[in-house]
């Protein structure tokens, strides 16, 4: 038995967004957390299960004893890069429906602008050792380099061009001009100004390029037969899905497992939310996940903006224009639309789609029936 | 004809190569460019693996490429992304698929970034980056 619908988003929450938040990774953490819980009406005591990113610096000890839970029964990380929130997500569902833990936190408190920055390769440089060895001695030296290499070959096989993925950070912008969290809330885009940014690696302009950001977010999951019991109503985890390395694309292989355990397609969808960390990529995951064919002429037609696009696609900004919390805001914006409280609201969402790191991970949500 | 010439920023890393992948390394200071491929049923792989992804041998022996090859795809480096790339930019990095068909991240030696094309037919060459290092570069080729 799968565990479609039977474990529950009940408490989303985030610090503020900045560039540098004069608080520890742990401080983050922790305020992410607390206002979660604030969020689902549950106190730290009850909490019995701790999950986070691998590359968060913020332990599950330290996370536990500062909140003072008194019997931690499950923990865990995901290993990778800030690819794996979706991922949590499934290992935590997996945990509460096996019974190995009734309510699990799955946080992130990162200071990605004032800290170690992912963007200059402060995470991920190898230092010339294992695959390093065939790709930095070249200048390959940061996520932004092998993502630009596998987006100039997209661009040569398909004819997507730089002013689709353009047209894609300015409804990004739109959406974040009224989302007042977003760090870009304040300052509109225009596709002029995408297309005269600097470039930083050619194809990817400054504005392709995600946010680096000081912040962190949480997640609260537990049954959803006790969230029924809570106050507000829980958001179900109809279906979660990964893929690791492999042949072809993740997104497609993931997008076939979580499908499968949805029970349902594509067109049930009502809004989506894609891992940014390079903006193109928001384009090939639409069409690797089978949302659309051409996904150029897609954002040609303002498909994937919120208002009045078919597939309206990163409703709080993103990492482009909201903020770079690998995943976790987008996980938590994906929550916001089933509840009906984005800033950048789609009518009556049922299904709400939510990848974090190009197929590495993905999740649908459900808006839960009466009862 | 242009005098363009590529210079290697000095403070790129330098390989540390896995013990699976020092065959390669090796050759390259013969100024040969090889693939690992495997002894059993002949599959080719590049970077170089501890088993065999087709049939799941362990035994392999080292071919030497053509060298040629036509660039796949490549980015170029506008800003200064990294320590390393302050002062040398912009930069081309390429992936090259070779004519075997394995395909490899390098530089490319006398084509100026603004030339650099996907489907542009290059040829190996090595060039001494530290002391006992050599590794693969590319020049234009024509076709
Ligand atoms: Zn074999």
């Amino acid at each position: 038995m799968t565990f479609s619908n039977s474990v529950a988003i009940v408490g989303v929450g985030e610090t503020d967004y900045s560039r540098d938040s004069g608080r520890t990774e742990l401080a983050l953490a922790l305020q992410a957390i607390l206002a979660a819980l604030a969020d689902a009406g549950i106190e730290p005591r009850d909490v019995d299960g701790l999950m986070k990113w691998w590359v968060d610096t913020s332990t599950e000890a330290e996370v536990a004893a500062n909140l003072g839970i008194p019997d931690l029964a499950w923990w865990g990380e995901i290993n990778q890069a800030g690819n794996v929130g979706a991922a949590l997500v499934a290992h935590a569902a997996a945990a509460i429906h096996a019974g190995l833990a009734n309510v699990i936190v799955i946080y992130r408190g990162v200071n990605g602008r004032s800290g170690r920055r992912y963007g200059r390769g402060d995470v991920t440089g190898q230092g010339g050792r294992g695959g390093g060895a065939f790709t930095e001695p070249y200048g390959l030296l940061t996520p932004q380099h092998g993502l630009a290499m596998v987006a100039r070959r997209r661009m040569h096989e398909t004819g997507i061009t730089s002013r689709h993925f353009g047209m894609q950070a300015v409804a990004q912008r739109r959406h974040a001009n009224r989302n007042p969290r977003a760090t870009f809330h304040e300052r509109t885009l225009s596709l002029e100004e995408h297309q005269a940014s600097r470039l930083i690696v050619d194809p990817f302009h400054l504005f392709d390029c995600c946010l680096e950001t000081d912040g962190g977010g949480a997640l609260v999951l537990m049954s959803a037969d006790r969230a029924r019991e809570l106050a507000r109503p829980p958001v179900l985890i109809r279906a979660a899905a990964q893929a690791g390395p492999g042949l072809g694309s993740p997104a497609g292989r993931a997008a076939k497992r979580l499908f499968d355990m949805a029970g349902i397609g594509r067109d049930d969808i009502d809004v989506v939310q894609i891992y940014d960390h390079f903006g193109p990529f928001v384009l090939f995951a639409l069409e690797d996940y089978g949302f659309v064919d051409n996904a150029g002429r897609f954002v040609e037609e303002g498909g994937t903006d919120f208002d009045g696009g078919r597939l309206p696609v990163n409703t709080s900004g993103g990492h482009l224009s909201e903020a770079y919390l690998q995943g976790i805001n987008h996980l938590i914006e994906a929550t916001r639309q089933v509840r009906g409280e984005s800033t950048a609201q789609v009518p009556g969402v049922e299904f709400s789609f939510c990848d974090t790191g190009i197929g590495t991970g993905a999740v649908i949500l459900e808006r839960s029936g009466p009862g | 004809m242009s005098t363009w010439r590529f210079e290697r920023p000095p403070g790129l890393p330098i390989p540390e190569p896995s013990d699976e992948a020092r065959p390669f390394f090796d050759a390259l200071r013969e100024h040969r460019l090889v693939i690992q491929c495997c002894t059993v049923c002949g599959a080719q792989a590049h970077p170089p693996r501890a088993v065999c992804l087709a049939c799941r041998s362990t035994d392999f022996e080292w071919r030497e490429a053509s060298g040629d090859g036509v660039v796949f795809s490549y980015v170029v480096t506008h800003q200064a992304v990294h320590p390393a790339l302050v002062g040398h930019t912009p930069m081309a990095t390429v992936e090259v698929e070779l004519a075997e068909g394995p395909h490899l991240y390098s530089n490319l030696l006398d084509v100026p970034p603004e030339e650099v094309e996907v489907g542009m037919a290059v040829r190996v060459g090595f060039e001494d980056v530290a002391e006992g290092v050599v590794l693969p570069f590319f020049r234009r080729r024509a076709q």
